[in-house]
């Protein structure tokens, strides 16, 4: 059985494991965002409507984290990245990579999102977060 | 307004102190500068004092421990910019004549290892995406990127540091290093290395304000500032952002009203402490405050200028790379630095005759802080 989400509302996930990131657009700023807010985080906007983020991106950014951060309890190392998505202007989502050796990353490196799974908060056992992996190998 | 002197300093040295309490340290900070400022129980108008990590009344429990409550006593928090955000507060409580004398101070015994903040959702921390060095690293990333410095300029900040640090007895490193033994520690995110990163720790400072007497080292200007919307790497740590290219840092909305505040610019100023979280967030930092254009660092870096000896020492006590970050004191340790500088009392890390000094910090929530000092 696939794990649930590890928090509400920041994507979904289809029969295949596939999963779309659920963000917020305004048309007042005409800017998008991730995850969904109230009120657009740029601008203030208060017309927010839900957005189905593309997929796809370039990779902006990327590290890799080599120490669990406190409150973290899956393995090290893992990737850490910022990728381009494609079809909004210039939006900059935060998430894992899939491979952690920043050597075999390039700056613009296609990516898609994917969704990982990590031990969820206190003892709720697993549970899926998002993550960019290399364009082609999402399974 | 009525102008701010600084009365007294006190610092108790950063580092680790096991069997010490903040409060502890605090005491020590505080009757220092208590001490130094000549000033009697019951003449401070009001207290406040930064920390972030200090729990419930932590100032409360300092003066208290020193039979010194009955005024307003404070307790301030804005991330590494605490210890500013303080000294602005008390700065306003003498410039508008609501007080004659003010105590200023800060406080922090840091958890060990990584800083965990209650900033985050406990999810978001499950999911791994809470890393503060990664963050760090994904800035420096992009530092390098845009401002076409390399990992070997990080070196050579922490080669500078730690070079100041080594003649502060106050530091909790004091040795110096070279580039090559920097770039040999185990990389913690990369492009970032182990001694690239500062270490939490303790440590205490404070400063006793008042109107301004001739001779008076005064606070000619301070600003504390928080982000704007839209830089995905601002220290607020969104999980998005968007083109920031016209979006102005916190550092540098804070130094533009501080050097408005005093009436100069950055030319102007001769000593420099700022926040050196990491080495790039200092290589970052300098363009921000005006110190220098964007890839302006190396050639600072190499012709020596932002040594000690050179035409404007930056980070002369060794920056936090040296001392530790004590968030609560870390910014009023810079300005207890800065005091010292101006009053040429810095011993074997004076910078001669300076007479105007920065300090800067900036941290958790994207507060910034600029002080401006100066010697008349």
């Amino acid at each position: 059985m696939t794990p649930a989400a590890i928090h509400e509302g920041l994507f979904d996930v289809d029969g295949t494991g596939s999963i779309t990131l659920i963000g917020g657009y305004s048309p007042t700023s005409g800017l998008a965002h991730f995850p969904r807010q109230p009120v657009c985080p740029f601008s203030g906007a208060d017309d927010v409507v839900e957005r189905r983020l593309a997929r796809g991106g370039r990779l902006w950014l990327w590290t890799a984290v080599t120490a669990p951060p406190p409150g973290y309890d899956g393995p090290v190392p893992y990737g850490f990245g910022i990728v381009e998505l494609d079809g909004e202007p210039a939006l900059r989502v935060v998430g894992r990579l899939t491979v952690a050796d920043p050597s075999a990353w390039t700056e613009g490196a296609r990516v898609e999102v994917t969704a990982v799974e990590v031990p969820g908060p206190g003892d709720d056992g697993p549970r899926l977060t998002w993550a960019f992996a290399p364009s082609g190998v999402v399974s | 307004m009525s102008p701010v002197g600084i009365a007294g300093i006190g610092l108790h040295p950063f580092g680790r102190f096991d069997g010490s309490t903040a409060t502890d340290l605090g005491v020590v900070a505080v009757r220092q500068a208590l001490a130094e400022a000549g000033v009697r129980r019951g003449e401070i108008g009001a207290a406040f004092c930064g920390t972030a990590y200090g729990g419930v009344a932590a100032g409360h429990r300092v003066l208290g421990a020193l039979a010194m409550t009955g005024m307003p006593i404070i307790d301030v928090e804005a991330g590494c910019a605490s210890g500013g955000a303080a000294l602005q507060l008390g700065a306003m409580q003498i410039a508008t004549g609501q007080s004659d004398c003010v105590l200023v101070f800060g406080i922090e015994k840091m958890p060990r290892g990584v800083i965990r903040s209650s900033f985050f959702a406990p999810w978001q921390e499950a999911a791994g995406l809470t890393p503060a060095p990664a963050y760090f690293a994904l800035r420096a990333q992009r530092l390098l990127r845009e401002q076409g410095l390399d990992k070997s300029d990080l070196a050579q900040v922490v080669v500078k540091n730690r070079s100041h640090g080594a003649l502060n007895p106050d530091a909790m490193f004091r040795t110096a290093v070279t580039a090559e033994e920097v770039l040999a520690s185990r990389v913690v995110c990369e492009p970032l290395h182990l001694w690239m990163l500062c270490s939490p720790n303790e440590g205490a400072a404070a400063v006793v304000l008042r109107r301004a007497r001739p001779g008076d080292v005064v606070v000619a200007g301070v600003s504390l500032r928080s982000h704007l919307p839209g830089n995905v790497l601002g220290e607020d740590s969104p999980l998005c952002g968007i083109d920031d290219s016209t979006v102005t840092p916190p550092t540098t909305l804070a130094a533009d009203d501080a050097y408005a505040q005093a009436g100069l610019g950055p030319d102007e100023v001769d000593v420099v402490e700022c926040q050196d979280t990491d080495a790039a967030r200092e290589l970052l930092a300098w363009p921000e405050l005006g110190l220098c254009p964007p890839g302006g660092q190396r050639g600072l870096l190499a012709d020596g200028d932002a040594s000690l000896g050179g035409r404007r020492p930056i980070n002369p006590s060794g920056g936090l790379l040296s001392k530790g970050e004590p968030l609560g004191a870390s910014a009023l340790g810079q300005v207890v630095e800065i005091t010292r500088q101006l009053r040429g009392a810095a011993g074997d890390r004076q910078v001669p005759d300076a007479r105007v000094g920065l300090s800067h910090v900036i941290g958790r929530g994207a507060n910034a802080c600029v002080t401006i000092l100066r010697r008349d």
